[in-house]
């Protein structure tokens, strides 16, 4: 009897707890820019001034959240994607996100474009507590959730990309003798930080020389030829494009073919490869981490399958090699991925919880093998490239996924 | 024919040399414009107090060209270089030196005072087209001296300064936007009365006759070298203080704010406002923060064209900016009252 009994206040405690428990879950919470049927999001783009060609990554995220919501919305509520231009200017970009949290009272900013206008909202989201979800930049210093815990990064930083250089040199060039040239800006330090941490122990045998310039130095000729005369026999290049394109193109001038390594930022084909000359790029490596629009060996992948019907119906007469709209369509859908995960429960908290509990997570656009993963402690989504040579006129990839995650400082 | 007026498109009836009182509004519409300034904020959103408080710092930034170019007659597509040095003064002093934010303003704009006076000793041999470009070769020069190495110790390099906005002191109770709102005004409406007072002393009567032509003043007894390179310095000095200003209520300050467009937007102010006419600095102010916003609003893709129709507008209807809409009202309400 006694049993019975015992067993039967379990089954009304039981009861009971799944009545309040249901309840909770079916309980929506929201704050500001959230309601049963939208959700609003805002985000900053360069869509005028100096880096305005950044601008055609908000209207990719626009017009994917323009399908979303005509394929029925996350959850059943539509998304109102708010974007603004701030000109790639810090003091605009203020203004504006300051109008997107206190004019149009959005959930979360998302996708914000550029270091130095990331760099000017920072503060203020993080003391309003609003989401600064997926920022548009390399800098290492989004990934820090202990002072920022508003802001989180996407792609990989400057310093994973640099990591993984060092990490392949050491495994198939273990006594390499490296020569590194960088910008002298934040830029170029990210990435030669992130070179020395690679190889750890072996940095300051295996890196011989450490060259600088500066961006307003009109030719880094001469720097090549300093670089040149300590005989490294490998090259890594951490310059802007048009600078990455002066020096493979010296080099080979200079008759000098060492190994050459040169950023993602500074991997375009028309950008770099061509006015350096295809005849003296063949063979640079460099690493890669998306999926590239113009390379044929994706015709049949089914992501950009996707990609490219969405971009036929939503966007058309884009130009399909701008690897922009690669890269904005891979950001908005960790956006979406993120807002489904959140339920019911759109809370600016439970955003940026979701945000930091992506597991295994594979946009379209990503490499096969590249995965997006975040926790507490890791604010840095994008962590894997693969690396790629260029060959003929495209790049090839080659070898496994390399991991480059660098822990907050 | 005075270099203020060479801006002015031609073929249009010459709006009269600017008289010293012309300068100012009449003490009514002060009056009744300060009392709008005073109200408004306590009504406002946080978001409309922070631009009203970058219309006011703007506006600041285009006084001073104001006195430059419509009171001296020089030209300069510099000030984006002055505003930057403010910026970084206030934002070095607040950040790294602990100094409270209301005394680095004087500082900025001491020094920006003396870097414009020196500025204007070479620029003295330069006139019309020449100054502008050599004072445009200083505002393209400013972001790439602020990322210097030896100066990255202090500025952040490309990173930039986050700075700390001050909280209202004495417990008052209202917030940081707000407060700043106030304290911004009362700097902007100190340095307003110094101005329209000093355009309306003997230097002000020196910068003018030097405007209107450099021998009959010389031959008056005005040395034109000194009044020269005073304006530039005074220009320079208000812009520091401006720029000082704009750091404390942006809260950032980054080499790459101070490029040669926050220049040529201070300009465009300039001539939209009216050039000569202090009070419309304020308008021009406001053109240049919200005309922007509005042609976004129209067509994001094409906001450059459509503010370039908007501005071609403005100076097509109105070439004297705003100085000639206060004209024509100021006629029309001449006449309603006769009737």
């Amino acid at each position: 009897m006694l049993f019975g009994r015992i067993l039967g206040t379990a089954a009304v405690v039981t009861a009971v707890a799944t009545i309040t428990s249901g309840a909770a879950l079916a309980q929506k919470k929201y704050d500001t820019g959230a309601t049963d049927t939208e959700i609003k999001i805002g985000n900053i783009m360069p869509y005028s001034g100096p880096a305005s060609a950044y601008g055609v990554i908000g209207k990719t995220e626009e017009a994917y959240f323009r399908m979303i919501n005509e394929k029925g919305g996350i959850n059943g509520r539509k998304i109102n994607f708010v974007t603004y231009d701030d000109a790639y200017s810090p003091p605009k970009a203020v203004e504006q996100v300051r109008k997107l949290v206190e004019s149009d009272e959005v959930l979360a900013v998302f996708n914000p474009l550029g270091t130095p206008s990331n760099s000017a909202i920072q503060k203020y989201l993080n003391a309003k507590k609003i989401p600064q979800l997926f920022v548009a930049t390399g800098a290492t210093k989004w990934n820090d959730p202990k002072n920022f815990p508003w802001t989180i990064g996407w792609q990989p930083s400057y310093q994973s990309e640099a990591q993984i250089y060092a990490k392949w040199l050491m495994k198939e060039k273990p006594d390499a003798k490296v020569a590194v040239l960088y910008q002298n800006d934040d830029f170029g330090k990210d990435y030669l930080k992130g070179t020395k941490d690679g190889f750890g122990a072996k940095a300051a045998s295996a890196i011989i020389v450490e060259e600088s310039y500066e961006v307003s130095e009109p030719s880094i000729d001469g720097h090549i030829v300093k670089i040149k005369a300590a005989n490294p026999d490998v090259f890594v290049i951490y310059a802007t494009p048009k600078f990455a394109a002066q020096a493979i193109k010296k080099a080979a001038e200079l008759s000098w073919k060492p190994l050459q390594i040169v950023t993602n930022v500074s991997s375009s084909v028309g950008g770099v490869m061509k006015p350096a000359g295809l005849e003296n790029s063949q063979g640079v490596l460099s690493a890669t981490y998306g999926k590239d629009a113009g390379d044929p060996q994706w015709n049949d992948d089914p992501g950009m399958k996707k990609w490219s019907e969405f971009v036929d119906k939503y966007m058309p007469g884009t130009d399909k090699n701008d690897s922009y709209v690669v890269y904005g369509y891979g950001a908005a859908q960790t956006l979406a991925k993120v807002l489904e995960m959140c339920g019911d429960d759109l809370t600016r908290a439970n955003v940026m919880k979701q945000a930091a509990s992506l597991k295994d997570f594979a946009p379209d656009t990503l490499l096969p093998g590249v995965k997006i993963n975040t926790s507490a402690t890791d604010f840095a989504p994008i962590s894997q490239l693969q690396m790629q040579r260029f060959k003929g006129d495209k790049w090839e990839l080659f070898g496994d996924i390399i991991n480059g995650d660098v822990p907050p400082e | 024919m005075s270099a203020a007026e060479e801006v002015v498109a031609e073929g249009h009836q010459a709006v009269e040399a600017v008289p010293k009182r012309a300068m100012t509004l009449g003490t009514t519409t002060s009056l009744v414009v300060l009392a709008a300034l005073l109200i408004v904020p306590l009504f406002a959103k946080n978001f409309i107090i922070f631009q009203l408080t970058m219309l006011l710092i703007y506006g600041l930034a285009v006084l001073a060209l104001n006195i430059l170019t419509g009171g001296s007659g020089q030209f300069s597509l510099g000030q984006s270089a002055f505003y930057a040095v403010g910026a970084y003064i206030t934002a070095v002093l607040m950040e790294q030196f602990n100094i409270n934010y209301a005394l680095t303003l004087p500082v900025a704009g001491v020094i920006c005072f003396g870097f414009g006076f020196l500025f204007g000793q070479p620029a003295l041999r330069l006139s019309g087209v020449y100054l502008a470009l050599a004072t445009f070769a200083l505002a393209t020069a400013m972001p790439q001296l602020l990322k210097l190495n030896f100066l990255e110790h202090w500025t952040g390099g490309v990173q930039g300064l986050v700075v700390t906005k001050p909280d209202a002191p004495f417990g008052l109770p209202m917030g940081q936007d707000m407060w700043l709102y106030y304290f911004t005004l009362v700097v902007v409406l100190a340095i307003y009365i110094f101005s329209v007072n000093l355009l309306r002393s003997r230097s002000g009567r020196a910068f003018m006759a030097i405007r209107d032509n450099e021998i009959a003043a010389s031959s008056m007894g005005v040395n034109v070298a000194l009044y020269k390179t005073l304006a530039f310095g005074v220009s320079a000095g208000i812009t520091g203080v401006a720029g000082g200003l704009s750091a404390i209520a942006v809260q950032f300050v980054a080499p790459d704010s101070y490029n040669i467009t926050l220049a040529i937007s201070l300009f465009l102010g300039m001539v939209v406002g009216g050039v000569g006419w202090l009070p419309g600095s304020f308008v021009g102010a406001a053109f240049i923060i919200f005309v922007p916003n509005i042609a976004e609003g129209i067509s994001k893709g094409l906001s450059g064209a459509v503010f370039g129709v908007l501005l071609f507008l403005v100076i097509y209807l109105v070439p004297h900016g705003a100085r000639q809409v206060a004209i024509v009202s100021q006629q029309l309400i001449g006449k309603f009252k006769k009737n």
